[in-house]
């Protein structure tokens, strides 16, 4: 039963919102872990199968999904109210934006301190290189997107030894601004640490780690969320009382970390970087199926652009990507770009650069027993000859081999295929007031009825 | 429980294929990692050789609780001398096919390594027949 506990344990941070969701199967079908369900006319997330990749908020058409965060009053229960900001943050505003602005905007919010994510980059590229030649597994795949950890853990649990256990920039810069803080004399309960999230799985990474304990990160404030209180700031405040930019060590490397080929350009030999949940799954198949040679190692991201890309990322990812990229090539032209490290400072955090256990959680399995998976497999690829195999998604589940596979677990009926249903009303199998009741109970019982709010009808706007 | 897949001759681009639904279908009924490793390295050797060398070939997939059946019957030039195909480094592929990544010789070695039970036949000039079994419980070997 050890299974069981994990997926309780699982937390998400993306939520169907029922008032506002109207059932149209758009985030069912884009789910790249099939874990979407329509009941009653609302769609479901399965917790076990989701990994917060955010493609089911991107395709909602209603924006019925949203991304829980911490209440921000939450920060003024410390003393020292840090916020952690990865470099995205200042690319998606205009260069004509100083950073120490953004920093001012940050600090009027409520914030004591600013601190860049990507400072500790130098040190986990150290001990990226470290576990390099101590495991001899090939390729290794990157830690950094917790979707991807995720989407490994339940889609590729064989795969789940190939990724490299080192804590990504967050959790190191996290813990290094903590111990900072702690040595110039303020006691830990004081202090407060708070993570400005470009999308959900670094939320649900924080509330419910992979592979640690628990998180020493307080909170996490959602970067939309952030964005518009420093927008409405800047406004306000044209160029009077900025902040000095304290703590600025960020680096070339460390700007481009969380774009596209942040990680890979650092490695001397083979390496691919590949973004797109779905580029991703791709690779990771070629990876399972031995395609891809002697590649040394895999930067796998779930976003387009990848960070860049987030979904709580309100700028465009593509301006993002290119101000960023002009900044570092900004900073790597400068003299001192080279020696902006932490590691000579006299906080030692080095040992805790590397994860512990991330444990295979294979969602395809049809029972924890292989005599009663094979039976159930065998009904199910019976049923298949049946169900019509054009994936219309009318039973509430995203294609026909879900629905066959929902029935051998007892989550659903052969009766909720809606070409089943005719086929066995015109038999006399089943009453005309039974197949009604049937699709009220999967599209709710008002879907049926004259609707003129809906997207494209008359009173689409109203 | 029965699979059946088809094997077309020279088509490089799908070899594999049949191993990778295999690999899926093993995922489903939560065979043991090692296991499911070693059926599928055995059955993507021996479904390249049929793509490399045979004109056709058909696979046939029997699963019980104990164990899982591969039998691989093909269209082609067949084995004329086996004890020698099975050593390790003897080839016959065209410097094409190598080329192409295949061919090193080390594919029958490869396939006797990783399953239990391995059965080769063949006619010189009509085909050949593989039979390979892997017992799917770890500790049944």
């Amino acid at each position: 039963m050890p299974d069981k506990n994990i997926h309780t344990e699982f937390h998400h941070a993306l939520r169907v919102n029922e008032s506002d969701c109207t059932g149209c199967t758009h985030c069912m079908t884009v789910c790249p872990t099939r874990a979407i369900r329509v009941r009653n006319g609302k769609a479901r997330i399965i917790a076990n199968r989701c990994v917060d990749c955010g493609e089911c908020y991107k395709a909602c058409p209603v924006s019925a999904i949203s991304v829980e965060q911490d209440d921000l009053e939450m920060i003024f229960r410390f003393e020292a109210r840090v916020i952690l900001i990865p470099s995205i943050l200042i690319g998606q505003f205009s260069h004509k934006i100083p950073a120490s602005s953004i920093y001012s905007a940050l600090k009027e919010i409520g914030f004591t301190h600013v601190f860049q994510v990507e400072n500790t980059v130098d040190m986990v590229l150290d001990a990226y290189n470290e576990y390099r030649t101590k495991n001899d597994v090939r390729p290794l795949i990157s830690s950094f997107c917790p979707a991807i950890v995720r989407l490994i853990q339940v889609r590729f649990p064989s795969l789940v030894d190939n990724i490299v256990r080192v804590n990504p920039p967050i959790d190191m810069s996290a813990l290094y601004y903590l111990e900072h803080l702690k040595a110039s004399g303020i006691p830990g309960e004081k202090i407060g640490l708070f993570y400005a999230t470009p999308c959900a799985a670094k939320i649900a990474a924080i509330k419910s780690p992979v592979g640690e304990t628990e998180s020493i990160i307080t909170g996490v404030i959602n970067m939309n969320f952030l964005y518009n209180k420093i927008q409405k700031y800047l406004q306000n405040h044209s160029s009077e009382k900025i902040m000095p930019v304290t703590d600025d060590l960020l680096n070339s490397r460390g700007i481009l970390w969380s774009l596209t080929r942040g990680e890979a350009v650092h490695c001397d030999r083979r390496a691919l970087a590949v973004d797109g949940i779905r580029n991703v799954t791709e690779i990771l198949e070629n990876v399972e199926n031995d395609k891809l040679g002697s590649v040394e190692f895999l930067e796998l991201r779930a976003c387009d652009e990848s960070c860049a890309g987030g979904i709580l990322m309100t700028g465009n990812r593509f301006l993002t990507v290119e101000r960023l990229r002009k900044l570092a090539s900004e900073h790597a032209r400068s003299e001192e770009d080279n020696d902006k490290k932490l590691t000579d400072r006299f906080i030692n955090i080095r040992d805790h650069s590397y994860l512990g256990n991330i444990e295979p959680r294979n969602i395809e399995k049809l029972d924890e027993d292989m005599e009663v998976a094979l039976k159930k497999m065998s009904r199910k690829r019976r049923m298949m000859c049946f169900l019509p195999g054009f994936d219309c998604g009318a039973c509430g589940a995203p294609d026909c081999q879900t629905l066959a596979e929902d029935i051998v677990q007892g989550r659903a009926q052969i009766s909720h295929c809606v070409f089943m249903q005719q086929q066995l009303v015109n038999q006399n199998l089943m009453s005309n007031e039974k197949a009604f009741k049937i699709t009220g109970e999967i599209w709710g019982n008002e879907r049926l009825e004259k609707n003129c709010n809906k997207i494209g009808a008359e009173d689409e706007n109203y | 429980m029965q699979y059946r897949f088809k094997i077309a001759g020279g088509d490089f681009s799908n070899a594999g294929t049949v191993a990778s639904s295999v690999k899926k279908i093993l995922r489903q009924l939560n065979i043991d990692h090692g296991v499911s490793k070693r059926i599928v390295i055995a059955l993507y050797e021996a479904e390249v050789n049929v793509v490399a060398h045979a004109y056709s070939g058909i696979v046939e997939i029997d699963i019980d609780n104990e164990k899982l059946r591969v039998t691989i019957t093909d269209q082609g030039p067949g084995i004329p001398d086996i004890p020698k195909a099975m050593e390790e480094g003897f080839s016959t592929a065209s410097p094409q096919v190598r080329e192409m990544g295949f061919g090193a010789g080390m594919g029958l070695s490869n396939i006797k390594r990783n399953c239990d039970i391995l059965n080769i036949t063949s006619e010189p000039g009509a085909g050949t027949n593989v039979e390979m079994i892997t017992y799917l419980k770890p500790d049944a070997r």
